[in-house]
């Protein structure tokens, strides 16, 4: 009933909006425009409500289905928070911890928990008007009862999830008295209990079972699972919260005060969804705060974790692919800052000790020290490297994209994968930089084209990773051929056109052609998905709607095997492979591809939609010499 | 002969900004595309615009086509209005892309008379841009066949 309303509410205010978008295109004096802009903002936010309200009655009906998918905390940290700086418009620094003990690879409802922070992240910087912003996530002991209350509300309607490609079987706990037991059991700490087949029995919530109790029908017959809390606060240096206004603030509609909602909008339905969402999932949502100096908003959360993935000895293709280097930096790095600059985003990551050897060839402007430093003095050497960097964005770039149209996002300064180019960086203060993982071992076939995705790391050598000697000694050579390659300039960046109108694509191609590149061209979401399945790409150009497959839908697919490190969402969205080296193409693009949606401004495909779904940054319709120009500039220079 | 040539390239500069105050044609779209034309590609801006005329022609027809069914499959006929629209955009023709965004709404709405008016708006706005364009096209012509250039952009 309410999702019938809700659309039939939409569709004549979009009405509206667009009638406005158009009137936005004639010739207007300053004094209709202003009127106009506020038509449109108005639109634009009571369209956001709606789609709010739909959001948050599927999850308190408890029709929302939970996805159990695996996927690496690490990554998604860091995609909300450069997702988040790509649009920041203060001075705020972003920082994200991941602790180590936080395993690699987790399953859970990546999406919602994506949504949840991105929700969180979006306020924090709301109320935040200097100093930073963060997420720290962390593994905490099973909490107390309490709080163990929000899974007994999971019920078993929540059962019916599938996992990651293994077929869902239904290993439901028989006796409900046995479940019971088991929420107050606290058998969900320790790996080694939940290994052993009747308890782990006991441990497993009606709603995941990926474990054996019978120890077959597993594609590893030795794996089970076992349940790690993960802690996740979001914390800012904000306005923070009166305590009177705390106790409504999860509340729905509820806003701290009239004037807070006039000064900062927002349909106050945020919170209250983040809430029920959290709960939904067997955790708990709280705050902690005080006025004039911040806030941290904490939620734990239960997540299965693979046990055979966890451990490094284990020979199953996970833990292969984790010691292959490729993907070992994009697990194992735990801190991730972004500073805004005048000039630009600066976005630097402890991790491997493996890297540590790359740091003499790197680090030009370095000293020694750097590379030596023990593996347990990270932060002292991190905020260094930091600071250092920080002189990060090089004035030769700057000066040449200086935005000048009322643009959108790209053009912001802070946008943080645009500065990270280590050899640009490398030229102008000989010093590190940081950027992306440092493509290695199996990448090194596409070092020259991603050489400006390096990183700088320091060694952290703790739990949970692969030895980094094992690595390192085998990395070594390839690294420093690697290294040779991260002072060039890549050749020829691969540059990824996806686009249906063969107009556009024909003054595209040659804008393109007379910026100076070559591109290719695919003609919608799936021949797309296919192409960067099969070469990365260092910049893709995404149209939105496209017939087969849409540009939001492809992206998400994308940043599922990047988050995920598999091509399983693809799979069921209905795209194979066409090629048989799964593996290698696998290693080849983990790293973050720029995604850029081309948008033709309508409702549909808002800059919300784009970010939610992965992208980077958006360029409207049509696409000028300018706008490709800034865009290249952004993200291969 | 020089006069000629003098009186010609005042004609088509007038032209141009006629059709660009009169809103035909939107100056910084169009000179994007003047711009891509150089030596390596000479004939640029009448290689995109006569493609674009042949995607109008189809796509006008397909919307037709589409109009005439029955039911009238609409999401068919907002996906034909869709691209128009991207493609009026990208050569600057901002009336055909108004009119365009209009039709927009009421595939939306399921409003078969709207529909149906601005399909009859589109095939008037079209001709019109059509007309201006290939008479910008015959004075360039002209103007190298007197033995002038165009103004470089």
């Amino acid at each position: 009933m309410l999702a019938t309303m809700s659309h039939e509410i939409r569709s004549p205010l979009s009405g509206v909006v667009s009638m406005a978008e158009v009137l936005s295109t004639t010739k207007l004096d300053k004094e209709q425009r202003q009127l106009l802009d506020v038509m449109l903002s108005s639109g634009d936010l009571v369209l956001q409500l709606i789609n709010d309200i739909l959001d948050l009655s599927k999850a308190e009906s408890g029709v929302m289905r939970l996805e159990a998918t695996k996927f690496r905390p690490r990554e998604v940290v860091k995609h909300v928070l450069q997702t988040a700086a790509a649009s920041l418009q203060k001075i705020l620094t972003l920082e994200g911890h991941v602790a180590d003990d936080v395993p690699i690879e987790v399953i859970g409802d990546v999406l919602r928990i994506r949504q949840i922070l991105t929700n969180l992240i979006s306020n924090a910087i709301k109320f935040t008007h200097e100093g930073k912003i963060g997420i720290n996530l962390y593994v905490v002991p099973e909490p107390t009862i309490e709080k163990v209350e929000g899974i007994q509300r999971m019920t078993p309607n929540q059962a019916t999830i599938s996992v990651n490609g293994v077929k869902e079987e239904k290993y439901l706990p028989t006796p409900q008295s046995g479940s019971d037991r088991n929420l107050h059991g606290g058998c969900q700490k320790h790996d080694d209990h939940c290994n052993q087949n009747h308890a782990f029995n006991e441990c497993s919530s009606p709603v995941k079972s990926e474990c054996s109790m019978n120890g077959d029908t597993e594609e590893q017959p030795h794996s089970t699972e076992t349940t790690v809390w993960i802690r996740c606060d979001v914390y800012d240096t904000g306005i923070g919260i009166p305590e009177n206004a705390i106790p409504t603030l999860f509340k729905r509609y509820m806003q701290v005060s009239v004037g807070h909602a006039r000064k900062y909008g927002g349909t106050g339905l945020g919170l209250a969804i983040c809430k029920q969402l959290v709960e939904l999932m067997g955790g708990h949502l709280t705050v902690s705060s005080k006025e004039h100096q911040g806030s941290t908003f904490t939620f734990i959360l239960p997540y299965k974790v693979s046990i055979a993935c966890d451990n490094s000895d284990d020979p199953d293709e996970l833990s292969d692919v984790e010691n292959n280097d490729a993907t070992y930096d994009d697990t194992i790095e735990g801190f991730f800052q972004f500073q805004p600059h005048t000039l630009g985003a600066l976005f630097s990551s402890n991790g491997a000790s493996r890297t540590q050897k790359l740091l003499p060839h790197k680090l030009s402007g370095f000293s020694e020290s750097l590379c030596s430093f023990p593996s347990d003095d990270i932060m002292s050497k991190g905020t260094c490297l930091v600071d250092d960097a920080s002189s990060v964005i090089d004035a030769l770039e700057m000066s040449e994209s200086t935005s000048s149209s009322g643009h959108i996002p790209e053009t912001k300064k802070e946008n943080l994968l645009s500065k990270d180019k280590q050899h640009h960086a490398w030229s102008l203060n000989g010093g590190a930089n940081s950027s992306e993982p440092m493509v290695t071992n199996g990448e090194m076939a596409e070092a020259t084209r991603s050489s400006e995705l390096q990183q700088t790391f320091q060694g952290q050598g703790k739990a949970n990773k692969p030895t980094p000697c094992v690595t390192s000694s085998s990395s070594s050579s390839s690294s420093s051929s690697g290294l040779s390659e991260v002072t060039k300039f890549p050749l020829k960046p691969r540059i990824l056109l996806v686009e249906d109108n063969k107009i556009n694509v024909m003054v595209t191609q040659s804008m393109m052609k007379q910026l100076g590149h070559s591109i290719d061209v695919v003609n919608n979401g799936v021949e797309a998905v296919r192409a960067v399945q099969h070469c990365a790409y260092d910049l893709v150009l995404m149209d939105v709607c496209m017939p087969v497959m849409n540009g939001l839908q492809a992206t998400k697919l994308i940043r599922s095997f990047e988050e995920t490190g598999n091509w399983d969402a693809a799979r069921n969205a209905g795209i194979e492979r066409s090629t048989d080296s799964d593996y290698e193409c696998s290693i080849t693009s983990t790293k973050r591809i720029p995604i850029v949606a081309m948008t033709a401004n309508a409702l549909s495909e808002s800059a919300e939609e784009c970010f939610a779904s992965g992208m980077d940054s958006f360029v409207s319709k049509p696409v000028t010499f300018q706008k490709l120009k800034e865009c290249i500039e952004q993200y291969l220079w | 002969m020089t006069m000629d040539v003098t009186q010609l390239q005042r004609r088509l500069r007038d032209h141009e900004a006629t059709l660009f105050q009169q809103g035909y044609l939107d100056d910084d779209q169009f000179s994007q595309l003047q711009k891509l034309q150089d030596d390596s590609s000479p004939d640029f801006v009448i290689e995109v615009v006569t493609m674009f005329f042949d995607d109008s022609e189809n796509l006008l027809k397909s919307m037709a086509r589409a109009m005439e069914m029955v039911p009238v499959d609409f999401k068919q006929l907002d996906a034909h209005v869709h691209q128009y629209k991207g493609s009026s955009a990208s050569i600057g023709a901002i009336r055909v892309k108004n009119v365009c965004a209009t039709f927009k709404d009421f595939c939306d709405a399921k409003n078969l008379d709207g529909c149906v008016r601005c399909l009859q708006q589109l095939q008037h706005e079209y001709s019109q841009v059509k007309t201006h364009l290939q008479y910008l096209f015959r004075l360039q012509q002209e103007i190298k066949a007197a033995g002038g250039s165009m103004h470089a952009h």
